[in-house]
């Protein structure tokens, strides 16, 4: 671990180019759908379900088998296995019956997309309906229909709590304190119960498989993934394959925030190559498949009842959380537990009780999504906070600096909080939106707000989650860094460059970063998901180049007869500050150096070594929630947000957006700041447009025309970023992640505004025009 | 399915082949040119990312039949630099840190450039309007802008 001094850096903390921005707007990037197979290809397609709650009676592929061009058909009979990363609750196909609309019932080869596409078509299944059920909160009441009868043979991860003859796949809970004698103590006390629906994270590139069944057994998958490691030895064990036998090649990837963490459909591309040994298949999901068949973003039932003194401390919370998990949560339940955890949002309370359940409904599956359920209880969570501050009558900035938890504060789940900026964050935020001043709108039918949300979130994963890393030399004195982690655009390769070359002395364009990461030849790396790589990742490229700097530095002491203390390296040279010798890395970096006279030869290709775990991360109590180290670290920030309401349309024009975030060390500024201005517009695209339309469980908007983002016209004129640095002692060089915290309290902040500028409230998000214009005509 | 031998001029160089009646010219430069630079993301002219120059305007190549292209000049991302150098908005777009994914930049550049060629010193609203047929994921489009602004000089 690091001390928290400030060290001098020439790379860490300036902002260099991105390395892979040339490639990027030349149009040579290769992204998964780009690879060229040449002939050999063939294509796959899905037959998908539907029915959101059915029996699979029969499926018939004669006639589908007789099509021109088809070579085979796989159906759940070829994936008996087991699929999940917390809880093995899904198959590759459907076997005996589909829980949602767009579940997998088989898929077809065929020699190109147009006769895979015909062969699908030509597949009939009969199906038995069965009674769905579509809301959270009803599926957990008594008499709900089963949707998972065999929960309770699912293999599960040792942290998660399933509840067998019931929808409940996974119970947290928090008890700390007396809440109801802390309530009892209140001067104050809300109940409000807020909502968001699904939403889709909208990649522009849709999810694309390629995979290659050699005759040897050997599987080759190229696959636009966040979690390459995890979908080889996922994908193992649904098939029943050694892992080593899994090779996964993932390219860049056109957008994430969730979806390609995991496995969705990678599985299928697999299954189906199994049939046509040595030849690749492809899968690609079309749009309309991306809004519902990969991950949604779970929706949330969210019951919150908060207390505080006349003072304004808050003492007592109570939540309830009902996450529409979908019909697979074997990693929705993961986001249910730290929801469960970070519940008080970056407050200090006393006294909290805290249920969060995660529900299996016949809706789209639920997975992470960019912030990991962050997102959606601080709708809640930062709502009810201003409602409360009102009704004490107190300044909403003023009520967020009295409540915000701050080092030495005992967190909800009974951890120390380590050093926090939030403080920070939030003063700058006020300052950066002028709070407190009020400008005239800019129409007489319009009307101007401003509101604040602050948020916390911890990277959740297993304890061992591992990050490994290597460094090795080029006879040029370049070098290869060898990272297991994904560029999904958030810069990962760029910022792992700098640290390396930051360690190793050395100029940026003196390192490669070894790319596309593939699981035959990177090293590992758990997945990049928890806006963790700056962090996880960044530790281990530290180790490995200190590994290899300190090898260079032996190997140059032992030559020249000094100690390594008195040398350095510089620019590439390895410098001595008391002989003042010098010598080029590409001198000594793979054939070695030869002692003085001649005498011997030592050294030789140098590689270093890094890894990180974090070891230190305590479990929590199953009954209580609570546990000394439960998480690895928090990171904090704050939104504050200007806009105008048209109440002729109910349109919202966000005018302007002012962001701080605490870092720890912001390795590259200028790409966090960059993390800041998207996060801010997905954030706000979820508070405003977004939501996946379902009746019964069937989305009704799969299409860009009626499922709407942020474009260039609606996104904020002005992003006014701030980064603030309070070292975290478990981070490189004190970093620690930012990605998806940025979208985090954007949606409330929004809701926050426009209570300020009409005075209504909205508890379910998005806050479409509709909406408002309607409560603008109710109110009237 | 019939074909068409067509013939046209793909960033700068002569083409001709036979495409089936159904191709789109998105199928045809990225299957038959292996012009992979041009990216599909909707396959239904909804989100930019296939935007190519047709004859110096910008079209989703997804919406464009290939015979459609049969003596026309086409433009994409991978003609944008000439001679070594790079289209100064490609520039533009790595100094303003305009790109993170990069799925949609090829369409986004290519939509910029026939905005400044046709309007070299455009406003900022200008800028966006001639974008907004470009969908983004992950830059929240400021650094787009500014890159598109910077190119303009």
């Amino acid at each position: 671990m690091m001390g928290r001094q400030v060290e001098q850096t020439r790379v860490v903390g300036t902002s260099v180019p991105r390395v892979d921005a040339l490639e990027k707007v030349t149009g040579a990037a290769r992204f998964t759908d780009d690879l060229q197979f040449g002939p050999d290809l063939l294509f796959g397609r899905v037959v998908r379900s539907p029915h959101a709650h059915a029996r699979i009676v029969s499926i018939d592929t004669a006639a589908a088998l007789q099509m021109p061009g088809v070579r085979a058909i796989i159906t759940g009979a070829d994936t008996p296995g087991f699929i999940g990363l917390y809880l093995r609750d899904r198959h590759i196909l459907a076997t005996d019956r589909v829980r949602q609309v767009g579940d997998p019932v088989a898929g077809v080869i065929a020699s190109t997309e147009q006769a895979a596409e015909d062969g699908a078509r030509a597949i009939r299944v009969e199906y038995e309906l069965l009674p769905g059920v579509f809301d959270p909160f009803e599926a957990v009441q008594a008499g709900a229909p089963l949707i998972h009868p065999d929960l309770g043979s699912y293999d599960v991860a040792s942290f998660l709590y399933p509840r067998p003859g019931t929808n409940i796949s996974h119970h947290f809970r928090i008890r700390k304190g007396d809440v109801d004698g802390a309530f009892g103590r209140c001067d104050t006390i809300l109940e409000d119960t807020y909502r968001a629906p699904q939403i889709q994270h909208v990649p522009i590139e849709t999810h694309v498989a390629i995979a290659r069944w050699e005759q040897t057994g050997e599987v080759t998958l190229w696959s636009a993934t966040q979690s390459p490691f995890a979908q080889r030895s996922m994908i193992a064990a649904a098939m029943g394959i050694e892992p080593g036998n899994v090779r996964v090649i993932g390219n860049y990837i056109g957008g994430g925030f969730g979806c390609k963490a995991g496995v969705t459909m990678e599985g299928l591309a697999v299954a189906m190559a199994r049939r046509v040994p040595g030849r690749p298949v492809k899968v690609r999901l079309t749009r309309e498949e991306e809004f519902f068949c990969s991950f949604v973003r779970q929706a949330l039932v969210a019951k919150v009842k908060i207390g505080a003194t006349r003072e304004g401390k808050v003492l007592a919370l109570q939540v309830e959380y009902y996450w529409d998990g979908g019909a697979y949560t074997e990693y929705g339940t993961n986001i249910t537990r730290a929801a469960g955890y970070s519940s008080t949002g970056p407050y200090f309370v006393p006294s909290v009780m805290t249920d969060s359940y995660c529900v299996y409904t016949n809706n789209p599956t639920g997975g992470p999504m960019r912030g990991f359920g962050m997102p959606e209880i601080h709708w809640s969570i930062e709502q009810v906070m201003d409602r409360l501050a009102e009704k004490l009558g107190m300044d909403r900035v003023q009520f967020r600096l009295l409540n915000c938890i701050r080092e030495g504060q005992e967190t909800v789940s009974g951890m120390t909080m380590h050093a926090t900026g939030l403080s920070q964050c939030i003063k700058r935020v006020a300052k950066d939106i002028q709070w407190g001043e009020k400008e005239p709108p800019s129409a007489p039918h319009k009307l101007r707000g401003k509101g604040i949300a602050i948020m916390w979130k911890a990277p959740a994963m297993p304890r061992n989650a591992a990050s490994e890393a290597w460094v090795v030399f080029n006879e040029d004195g370049t070098f290869n860094l060898g990272v297991g982690g994904q560029e999904l655009g958030q810069g990962s390769f760029t910022v792992a460059a700098q640290m390396a070359a930051e360690v190793l002395g050395v100029p940026m364009d003196r390192v490669r970063v070894a790319r596309p990461v593939d699981t035959r030849y990177s090293p590992y790396e758990w997945q990049t998901v928890a806006s963790r790589l700056t962090w996880s990742m960044g530790n281990a490229v530290r180790a490995a180049a200190t590994d290899a700097r300190k090898q260079i530095l032996d190997l140059v002491g032992r030559c020249w007869g000094e100690t390594p203390a008195d040398l350095d390296i510089r620019n590439g040279e390895v410098i001595s500050y008391k002989s003042e010798r010098s010598v080029g890395l590409d001198k000594l970096v793979i054939c070695g150096l030869s002692m003085p006279g001649d005498r011997e030869l030592i050294g030789g290709p140098i590689m270093g070594r890094g890894r990180f775990m974090p070891t230190y991360v305590t479990d929590l109590d199953k009954e209580t929630g609570q546990g000394t180290h439960g998480m690895v670290h928090y990171t904090t920030g704050a939104e504050a947000v200007e806009l105008e309401v048209d109440t002729a349309t109910g349109q919202v024009e966000v005018l302007r957006v002012a962001a701080a975030f605490d870092v720890g060390k912001a390795i590259n500024p200028e790409l966090v700041k960059a993390q800041i201005e998207g996060g801010v517009v997905q954030g706000m695209s979820s508070g405003l447009f977004e939501a996946l339309r379902l009746k019964n469980g069937e989305p009704l908007n799969s299409s860009f025309v009626d499922y709407r983002i942020v474009t260039t016209l609606d996104a904020p004129q002005e992003i006014i970023t701030a980064v603030v640095e309070t070292a975290q002692d478990d981070g490189p060089w004190g970093a620690r992640g930012v990605g998806e915290h940025t979208m985090v309290p954007t949606a409330p902040a929004i809701a926050n505004a426009i209570y300020d500028a009409i005075g209504i409230r909205f508890n379910e998000m998005p806050l479409t025009a509709e909406k408002i214009y309607l409560a603008l005509a109710h109110k009237a | 399915m019939a074909t068409h031998s067509i013939t046209l001029t793909v960033n700068g160089a002569k083409e001709q082949v036979d495409v089936a009646s159904n191709w789109t010219l998105l199928q045809l430069l990225r299957d038959r040119l292996a012009l992979t630079g041009t990216k599909n993301g909707c396959s239904a002219g909804e989100c930019g990312a296939c935007t190519v120059l047709l004859n110096g305007e910008p079209v989703n190549s997804c919406l464009v039949l290939a015979v459609e292209a049969d003596g026309a000049n086409v433009v994409t991302v991978e003609g944008l630099a000439h001679d070594g150098q790079l289209d100064p908005l490609q520039q533009a777009f790595i100094d303003e840190g305009a790109v993170q994914c990069g799925f949609c930049t090829p369409g986004m550049l290519l939509s910029a450039r026939a905005l400044l060629t046709r309007n070299p010193h455009p406003s900022e609203r200008e800028i966006r309007q001639a974008l907004v047929g470009n969908l983004c994921r992950c830059t929240g489009y400021a650094r787009i802008v500014r890159a598109v602004q910077k190119a303009a000089g």
